[in-house]
């Protein structure tokens, strides 16, 4: 149960930094990994989100949830708000820093999984409606009348009486009340804010340029470095002569590691250009020939042997008594990179036992720690601030991109940016697994799967980051989305197996939904295309235990027109699929002006995400989403040569541009429990897209990127 | 060596290589972060910018190649530009990472009161976001140039 604390009436916080003659009232709000796992729980006493009420009426909210672009610091000011009765055009937003908060450790902070609303929901809900409850009480001993005659609204607390207070005014009164305990939210049809289209508060400061980015920060005496990895993943710096770099003016000093050097300078260029000029020898070490054709060959092989099992239901032998026919397909995808716009950087400051890190970090509590454990500190002498992030898509977990920061510091005595070049970037990414499935279906006499199999390949993420996670054999990063396919399947198998992928792995936006939705997604198109079924009527026969997911199917279907034939030559495929605890349906529309090309028509989304907070903002994340898929779907495609990324720039790495953006319609419905949103929009797109060429007379593509089968953009 | 710059109508002496790019002189010399680093190879657009009234890669010119000619940066635009304040109205960035470089972009779209159409936006916008705003990029375009 969320516990409130007013921060402010506790006397030993007395001239404390959030302590400012206001009301303050603290929360622990437990925190997630990027898939789901709670890594820290609710701490009463390690507080992470603050909701402050100064005298002169703003209300301050410091979010412990970073910002990447997902639209949480406005979404979340929003739940608090509603709540509080707050005067919107009051609240101001404060990035939570990974520091000690009055002397304690700070609670844990971490952004993923398309948690931040959905875990954060109910505890800001009771904060706000705290806060609201002691302006009441602070206007109802003012006013020497009984706390239910008063009422709160924009701000100002009022009586029948006539009389009215500002929530500035009293602050200072309600931060010398204890918070009641249990106060009661709103009914769902009384909120006001929460389900109101609301712009984003930091919309100005992006418009303008003002908005601080991990690499814009700034300070006195600042350096900049660039850093060089080994090329070829799992490699070692063997030799390196500093002497051309440091004959660049700039360049102050070049620092080589186990495998890596950094170059700092008096700027980001000097640094490149010293670099540049470098012939460091690398030992390639034992993935020296590793190359996508080696880990495909290795994939094939492990399709063709038993795997661990992760899903056995039903009677899979019975059942194939009652098979009228079967049908099989094998589908495959590459490994991704996220490509933020905003390259990897990180400022750190060493200054003997303390380390200040200025990193653009989606996990800035949990490197709290391993930098504190790597560089032998106490972690209460490592404080990590959380700037803007030039989009996140789950690459920014880990230390890979602060640690480079620390040690140039360290080696400097001065505070040191270090920014990773474009191709540093991309080189070196932690990419979305390469990932190989084959399904095949028993059909019963009415068509439909008697028995479901699903043989599953893809190289594991827990194995590298989290291997307690592997159960039996079984990476549930990996298989999230296949182990259950949200259709009637009485008998299904889910057998796994990872080979080796010698190259680093990690979160991409959607992990394994990305995949697996497009080869259930276009398995059960194909099924319905083979048994002579509409697609929507086929999924429908297989939904009846599912209404919520028919429902947003429907919703999808009706919206893009789905019962009436589409114009001549125009293909439309759909696909619907669950993941963070949301539920979204896709129909593409398109054409296709030759066998090679396609121009898209216009893309139409339902999603069912429980509580929609902020419309427009659901909006903007489905549809970047949808885009953030098509990018990959068209275009994706990380191919690996001599153990390195053969791709080096958006010239090779390719995204999807305004010209190929047709008009997308985002269709919000409310049902079950809250979801998550900025993930839920990638899932369905590319078995969508690939679906609507068929459709489009075009052939069935079961392995991405489109542009490896010949498939482009008009 | 010292290069005589002129930007946003102040004039300023940087003492850089002449192979620095206008970039790395708008960010590291000038303190003008608001142009981004995005690709380093004059694709993304993040780093756009005018460069004697030619909207132009930052990345891709250098210090010594640019001349006379001035620099318009973000931060000319103040803070209420119809192409900023329709930004904010069409709620276009998410990340916000790449937007200061469309906005530019867009800025020499909509000069002197012209009423690009979809075809022209989509000639001129070759700006890469990846968090996919594009379809609000062009309503916003729209918006400041009054078609709206």
């Amino acid at each position: 149960m969320t516990q409130i604390v007013n921060v402010s009436r506790r006397t030993f916080l007395k001239g404390a930094s959030v302590a400012t003659g206001g009301l303050v009232l603290g929360v622990s709000i437990p925190v997630f990994d990027a898939v789901g796992q709670q890594v820290a729980p609710a701490q009463p006493g390690r507080l992470n989100t603050f909701v402050q009420i100064d005298p002169d009426g703003t209300v301050t909210i410091t979010l412990h949830q970073a910002e990447m672009g997902q639209g949480v610091q406005t979404s979340l000011p929003m739940i608090v708000a509603e709540e509080l009765e707050a005067d919107w055009s009051k609240i101001k937003v404060v990035q939570a820093a990974a520091v000690p908060v009055n002397g304690m450790e700070p609670a844990a902070m971490g952004t993923g999984g398309s948690r931040s609303v959905r875990v954060n929901f109910e505890p800001l809900s009771k904060a706000g409606a705290t806060a609201r409850q002691l302006m009441v009480q602070a206007a109802a001993n003012r006013w020497a009348v009984p706390v239910s005659e008063c009422t709160a609204k924009n701000g100002v607390v009022s009586h029948p009486s006539g009389k009215t207070e500002t929530f500035g005014n009293l602050a200072r009164g309600a931060a010398l009340l204890t918070p009641p305990q249990n106060v009661p939210l709103k009914a769902a049809a009384d909120r006001k804010l929460v389900g109101k289209p609301t712009n984003r508060l930091d919309a100005r400061a992006h418009a303008t340029g003002a908005a601080v980015f991990g690499i814009d920060v700034g300070m006195a005496d600042l350096l900049v470095g660039t850093v060089v990895h080994c090329p070829v993943f799992g490699g070692k710096l063997k030799a390196l002569d500093p002497a051309p770099a440091m004959a660049v003016r700039g360049v102050l000093r070049v620092i080589p590691k186990d495998d890596y050097f950094i170059v700092v300078a008096t700027g980001f260029w000097p640094a490149k250009k010293g670099a540049a000029a470098l012939a460091p020898q690398w030992e390639p070490g034992p993935n020296a020939k590793n190359a996508t054709a080696t880990i495909d060959t290795a994939m094939q092989a492990a399709l063709k042997k038993p795997g661990a099992v992760a899903v056995d239901r039903g009677d899979t032998k019975s059942a194939a008594k009652s098979v009228k026919k079967s049908f099989s397909a094998t589908y495959q995808v590459p490994f991704l990179h996220h490509a933020t716009m905003e390259p990897m950087n990180a400022t750190a400051w060493v200054q003997g036992e303390k380390i200040e890190v200025w990193a653009p970090t989606q996990n800035a509590g949990r490197e709290r720690y391993s930098i504190a454990e790597e560089f032998k500190v106490r972690p209460e002498n490592v404080n990590i601030h959380v700037p803007y992030m030039g989009g996140g898509f789950g690459r920014r977990i880990g230390m890979g991109f602060i640690r480079p920061a620390i040690v140039a510091s360290q080696a400097m005595g001065k505070p040191v940016k270090v920014i990773w070049t474009r191709q540093e970037d991309m080189t070196h990414g932690m990419l979305r697994p390469c990932a190989l499935s084959k399904l095949t279906a028993g059909l019963d006499e009415a068509g439909l799967p008697a028995l479901w199999d699903n043989r599953l390949v893809v190289p594991s993420i827990a194995e590298q980051l989290t291997p307690a996670r592997i159960l039996n054999g079984v990476d549930p990063i990996s298989v999230f989305g296949a182990d259950a396919p949200r259709y009637s399947l009485p008998n299904q198998k889910l057998d796994y197996a990872m080979p080796q992928a010698g190259v680093p792995l990690g979160f991409w936006r959607s992990v394994p939904h990305s995949y697996n939705a497009f080869f259930i997604e276009s398995f059960i198109d194909e099924l319905a295309r083979e048994t002579g079924k509409d697609p929507v009527a086929y999924r429908r026969s297989l939904m009846t235990a599912y209404p919520r997911h028919l429902a947003v199917l429907e919703r999808a279907a009706k919206e893009a027109g789905w019962d009436t034939p589409p114009p001549a030559g125009h293909g439309r495929g759909i696909a619907v699929h669950e993941s963070f605890g949301s539920i979204c349906a896709q129909v593409v529309e398109l054409t296709m002006p030759s066998p090679a090309t396609i121009r898209l028509v216009k893309l139409t989304a339902a999603v069912d995400c429980g509580i929609a907070v902020n419309p427009r903002g659901i909006e903007a994340q489905i549809e970047g989403g949808m885009i953030f898929a098509l990018t990959a779907a068209m275009f994706g495609r990380i191919d690996i040569k001599d153990g390195a990324a053969v791709q080096r720039d958006f010239d090779t790495y390719r995204m999807v541009l305004m010209p190929q953006v047709p008009p997308v319609s985002v269709h919000i419905m409310e049902g079950g429990p809250i979801g998550g949103i900025t993930e839920p929009g990638v899932p369905p797109l590319a078995p969508a897209l690939t679906n609507a060429i068929v459709a489009a007379g075009g052939k069935r593509i079961r392995k991405l990127p489109l542009m490896d089968e010949g498939i482009g953009f008009a | 060596m010292a290069f005589s710059i002129k930007v946003n109508g102040s004039q300023h002496t940087v003492d850089v290589d002449g192979d620095t790019p206008l970039l790395w002189v708008l960010r590291d010399s000038l303190g003008l972060t608001g142009t981004k680093y995005g690709c380093d190879a004059g694709i993304c657009g993040a780093c756009t910018i005018h460069l004697g009234g030619v909207v132009t890669r930052s990345c891709a010119v250098t210090a010594q190649d640019a001349g006379d000619r001035e620099v318009i940066t973000i931060e000319a635009l103040g803070d209420s530009h119809p192409l900023q304040n329709a930004w904010v109205e069409g709620d276009v960035s998410q990340c916000g990472y790449c937007q200061a470089g469309q906005i530019m972009t867009a800025a020499a779209l909509i000069a002197g009161g012209a009423k690009p159409t979809d075809a022209d936006i989509d000639k001129a916008m070759t700006n890469i976001c990846r968090c996919g705003t594009y379809n609000r990029i062009r309503a916003a375009i729209k918006r400041a140039s009054g078609q709206v």
